[in-house]
């Protein structure tokens, strides 16, 4: 059963890994989603993610539930942390386990990419200089942002 | 390519019942026919009225575009056979021409929820369960199963939608399909016209920058707004959203949803801004 989740604490990689095991499988692949130290020319001290968990973990389950269909993989899962997260740290984990690699790696890249694009979850990043914008969403406002001391002016 | 949407009103009824003909009945100073048309206009290229070969001068409806019909005493199906012979090529939003209580957002939702693969797409009444065959979209593949019903002793729309391959929608806006045959019926929809719509209740949930320029992660409001698209406007005029509606997506009750879709009492809708997982 392909499994989404959401955690506030760190990521338990080998717990995750070994729930993909199966003796049917000769090929496991995983990404990892790791905070950055920059994003388009500003630093970056620290990530906050937020999401609208009821809908992203089920529209988190068609994923995965896709990808089994699609590449026939036998395994399927991925967690992503919410709340706040230093540099380094795991952001997502994305694994597949299937009879040969290249499934496992196609179901990976397909997951990470529709993960990122359909779940409705929220990035803020927090600059070094002490400003703050949310990741997508400043530089589509089409008009200034008033009454928000949070909002980041100088992306990009 | 899918077949464009014509407008079909079918204004060649006889109203026995009600002893006066519904296309000429006024509501708000316009009268039935004036506002169905007036409805259809942006909201399909080309949109005519259905007549009977003697109703095609009478003034009311020479306004308009017209098809005249080319059988008669088969009721409705009439109209729309004729359409389809003149415009083959088109698939066809057909309208009763008595249904005072129908509203922009209903046929909007019809229109963005088609499916052009089915014979056609069709409103589930909430009265009785069966489908609405007079506000309803008929594809051009159903001229054929059309003709065959009629040639096979039907000629009642709503069994030949009945025993069709055809999309069914749930009943948008309460009473927007409640048709209207006798003078209290009449004078029920003036009525309800005449009464601002009652406010709905909803709860709202802000995400991310939604959160934080709303200053609340949630709220029950009432709203006039009727889709999830006015809702948003709406707000944007009570708090200083910068993200244009265009950038957001919309869920209702959980799952996503279309924006031009029909809200209801007790909803609860969240407005997602652009997503960044990962």
């Amino acid at each position: 059963m392909p499994q989404f989740r959401f955690t506030t604490a760190a990521i338990d990689i080998p717990a995750l890994r070994e729930a993909l095991s199966d003796p049917a499988c000769g090929g496991f692949a995983c990404f990892e989603g790791w905070v950055r130290d920059h994003n388009e020319g500003a630093r970056v001290q620290r990530l906050e993610y937020e999401a609208y968990e009821d809908l992203a973990v089920r529209e988190g389950e068609r994923i995965l539930a896709e990808a089994v269909q699609r590449f026939g993989v036998a395994r399927a899962a991925c967690v992503h942390r919410l709340g706040t997260l230093a540099i380094g740290e795991v952001a997502v984990w994305v694994g597949a386990s299937s009879p040969h690699r290249n499934e496992a790696f196609l179901a990976c890249r397909f997951i990470i990419d529709e993960v990122k694009h359909r779940l409705p979850i929220w990035k803020k990043e927090h600059y070094v200089s002490g400003d703050s914008g949310w990741v997508n969403c400043e530089r589509c406002a089409s008009a200034p942002v008033h009454g928000s001391a949070h909002v980041h002016e100088g992306a990009g | 390519m899918d077949a464009p949407v014509y407008g079909l009103v079918l204004a060649g009824g006889r109203s026995t019942r009600m002893r006066a003909d519904k296309a000429a009945l006024t509501y708000q100073g316009q009268t039935q026919l004036e506002r169905a048309m007036a409805l259809l206009k942006d909201l399909v290229p080309r949109a005519f009225v259905s007549v009977r070969a003697d109703q095609a001068a009478d003034p009311l409806r020479a306004r308009f575009a017209r098809i005249v019909d080319r059988r008669e005493n088969i009721g409705p199906i009439a109209g729309l056979l004729a359409a389809q012979s003149e415009h083959p090529q088109a698939a066809w939003l057909v309208l009763a021409c008595d249904l005072p209580l129908l509203d922009r957002a209903s046929l909007q939702h019809l229109l963005h929820a088609r499916d052009p693969g089915r014979l056609a797409t069709a409103y589930r009444s909430s009265h009785d369960g069966l489908p609405e065959p007079l506000c309803a979209i008929y594809e051009p593949a159903s001229g054929g199963p059309l003709v065959a019903h009629l040639a096979a002793g039907g000629n009642c729309p709503r069994k030949f939608l009945l025993s069709a391959d055809v999309k069914m929608l749930d009943e948008p806006t309460p009473r927007a399909l409640d048709n209207i045959n006798t003078p209290a019926e009449y004078g029920a929809a003036m009525a309800a016209l005449d009464q601002p719509a009652a406010p709905l209740h909803v709860n709202v949930q802000y995400y991310a920058l939604l959160r934080e320029q709303a200053g609340r992660r949630e709220e029950a409001l009432t709203t006039n707004a009727r889709t999830a698209h006015g809702l948003y406007q709406e707000l944007c005029a009570r708090y200083p959203f910068s993200l244009p509606v265009e950038t957001l997506r919309v869920a209702v009750n959980g799952d996503f949803c279309d924006w031009p879709a029909p809200i209801k009492d007790g909803d609860a809708v969240v407005f997602i801004p652009p997503v960044a997982g990962g």
